[in-house]
């Protein structure tokens, strides 16, 4: 059976490859003209999808962990989720996590993901002391921030195009307890939303939901929620059950009326401008977890998530814009994400920038891609980019515009034969 | 006591095992002919469940090493899981006699020999357990692997003799017989989804059982079913099966 990615979307025949402990992964390597690696298939596009794709799961061992300085060793195959189940009850937490825990450490730093702290700990990469690669011959490298600087910069945010991961030391970060304080403003327009981002911003972890149903002096109104860790040394972390869903939805189950309904009922359910709660890791970090298989709700042809940043400076005026063409288009977005960024890091392809960003889920359907590339253009209006590690359709001129460093990457990519063995579809339509 | 022996260390069902019973809380034994091969895994069961785990090195075809490993053990096991196995390669068995006779003296000869020391010592101290990892393959020899096949069907007998001698004495002994297995074992060959397992349910299985005081198990569950239905065919006709 063929791998899908989380959108399932686009589908493709594929031949997984699994990489035991003891099977060489040379070989594997040096077995297939080309291949790309992949993790727990959580990327929402094409970015893990080729003909060949080497599964890296199986490589899961914990080597080692310090309780003095927080630095975990492990393969790269570990899930997120693994790490949390261990090291919660010990008072241990990631220092920076994406808002799904069911990916591996090695596609958290191929994708160079971020969390809801981006404002303040960077992205996943910041927490990675360093990783062993392996190359295009087979060859093994370490490579941190100061060992193999051009590595390290490449592949964390390179989307396993630079060779594959072997294993990783990463520092966590001391908790006191498994809840987060949480506070959630109800803003009503963008300006309120932007404002009380900033207000808000020395704390830990921040994100919105918007209503992208909203129209008019409305838009841009959201649930912001922010939080801090507590400290009541309550650390005895158990995984919730997860609720499955076991077929693909009907396609229409999901169209404008109903995503206007669940907007409207989920905005309104907040009767106050501040409401104050204590919640747990899983609902605060990873809301969706809790439904296995979530991605089935959009039906049998998928989804994709768009996912921009803009700077700063024209976060406001291209947000507006951005809003206005979704409420116009009349295709909702079942969930809206926007996140306060900070400073971008030395990485090539990695997608934080100082700005916002706005995440938008869609339905597969007839007339998407042209909304869609109508976005694009705003976007690059602005001076903003996409986030590959959700893209499945981007054009390579809006790729490549929204990536200053895409040159040097190349070029990269080519001094060490990498272009030639590690090739993703993405890859071959963006021209990566 | 609470350390859990579990040979045949390297096999993708014994690391799923070993992950499982420490996150019961026992402390684990690794044994296995290449050490260096567990020494990372036995990190990991340990950084995972915070109990001791322990590589030992073992080499199931050298008969004479065997007393001297247990009684080097400085402390017994509570139980052990024989996880030994070898599939081998039937076309070369069937012209080449060493191969064959590694298949039948991996997979029998040689946890007998081990099984034998230890179950004599539970036996004495009347309690414990032994779980050993059999095979469907011995419910029924097959031309398509029955030198692997018969030997596992005297390990099964094995074990069925073990368990009405040792019932006396308060040990249990828990047959396994997986169907298809996802290991590296199987890797390659194209089996069936549905009738396939993966090694953790098979160790949760096996969890499960032990503690459920269970004689005989089959996993995935519908082996059991489709055995019966292997078993029950008439040699006539068996023997005309393309299997």
């Amino acid at each position: 059976m063929s791998l899908r990615s989380w959108g399932n979307y686009p589908k493709i025949k594929n031949k997984v490859l699994t990489c035991n402990q003891q099977v060489d992964l040379k070989n594997i390597i040096n077995d297939y003209e080309y291949l790309i690696p992949c993790g727990n298939g959580r990327s929402y596009g094409d970015s893990a999808l080729n003909e060949h794709i080497v599964d890296i799961k199986c490589r899961n061992y914990f080597l080692d962990f310090n309780e003095d300085t927080g630095l975990l060793h492990l393969q790269a195959g570990v899930l997120l989720a693994e790490i949390l189940d261990i090291f919660v009850p010990q008072g241990w937490f990631l220092k920076v996590t994406p808002g799904t825990k069911l990916i591996t450490v090695g596609g958290a730093i191929a994708s160079d993901v971020h969390g809801k702290n981006h404002h303040i700990e960077g992205c996943f990469s910041q927490s990675v002391k360093e990783f062993r690669l392996m190359l295009a011959d087979g060859s093994i490298i370490t490579c941190s921030p100061n060992e193999n600087t051009e590595f390290f910069n490449a592949t964390c945010g390179g989307m396993g195009l630079t060779g594959i991961i072997l294993d990783a030391k990463i520092y966590l970060k001391k908790i006191n307890s498994k809840y987060i304080d949480q506070i959630t403003v109800k803003t009503e327009n963008l300006k309120d939303t932007f404002d009380t981002f900033e207000e808000y911003r020395k704390y830990n972890y921040s994100v919105a939901w918007i209503d992208c149903m909203a129209k008019g002096d409305k838009i841009g109104r959201c649930l912001l929620a922010v939080g801090e860790f507590s400290s009541d040394n309550i650390l005895d972390y158990k995984p919730t059950n997860k609720i499955n869903i076991p077929f693909f939805f009907p396609s229409f189950v999901l169209n404008a009326l109903t995503v206007k309904i669940f907007n409207f009922l989920y905005y309104r359910k907040v009767k106050n401008r501040i409401t104050r709660q204590k919640v747990d890791i899983d609902s605060f970090f990873y809301p969706l977890d809790a439904i296995k298989n979530w991605n089935k709700i959009y039906g049998k042809n998928g989804f994709t998530q768009y996912q921009f940043i803009l700077p700063k400076d024209n976060s406001f005026t291209g947000m507006h814009e951005i809003l206005d063409t979704i409420a116009k288009s009349g295709k909702g977005s079942f969930l809206a994400v926007l996140k306060l960024y900070g400073k971008a890091n030395q990485n090539y392809l990695s997608f934080p920038m100082e700005g916002y960003s706005l995440a938008l889920d869609f339905k597969i359907e007839p007339g998407l891609f042209n909304l869609l590339d109508k976005l694009d253009e705003i976007v690059l209006k602005y001076h903003g980019r996409i986030y590959l590690a959700k893209d499945a359709r981007v054009s390579k001129s809006t790729f490549e515009h929204g990536y200053p460093y895409i040159a040097k990457f190349r070029a990269f990519r080519k001094k060490y034969a990498l272009d030639k063995k590690f090739v993703s579809l993405q890859s071959q339509r963006t021209g990566i | 006591m609470s350390y859990v022996l579990i040979i045949g260390a390297g096999s993708d069902i014994a690391k799923a095992a070993a992950r499982e019973y420490a996150r019961n809380g026992h402390d684990i034994y690794l044994a296995a002919r290449n050490t260096n091969a567990i020494e990372d895994f036995s990190k990991d069961v340990a950084i995972r469940s915070g109990k001791n785990v322990r590589c030992l090195h073992l080499d199931i075809l050298d008969y004479n090493s065997h007393q001297s490993f247990y009684d080097n053990l400085e402390e017994k096991p509570e139980g052990v899981i024989s996880a030994v196995g070898y599939l081998g390669d039937q076309q070369l068995a069937q012209n080449d006699f060493s191969e064959a006779q590694t298949i039948i003296n991996t997979n029998y000869t040689g946890v007998t020999s081990l099984l034998n020391i230890i179950a004599n010592d539970f036996e004495q101290r009347k309690n414990g357990f032994i779980i050993g990892i059999s095979s469907v393959a011995g419910d029924r020899g097959r031309k398509s692997n029955y030198i692997y096949g018969s030997a596992k069907a005297g390990f099964t007998a094995y074990l069925s003799g073990l368990r009405n001698r040792l019932h006396a004495s308060n040990v249990q002994v828990l047959t396994v017989k997986p169907g298809f297995v996802d290991t590296q074992m199987t890797r390659g060959m194209d089996l069936p989804k549905k009738l396939t397992a993966q090694p953790e349910t098979v160790a949760k299985e096996i969890y499960r059982a032990h503690k459920k005081g269970k004689n005989i198990i089959y996993t995935k569950g519908i082996w059991k079913w489709i055995m019966l239905i292997i078993k029950n065919i008439p040699e006539f006709q068996f023997k005309k099966m393309d299997i």
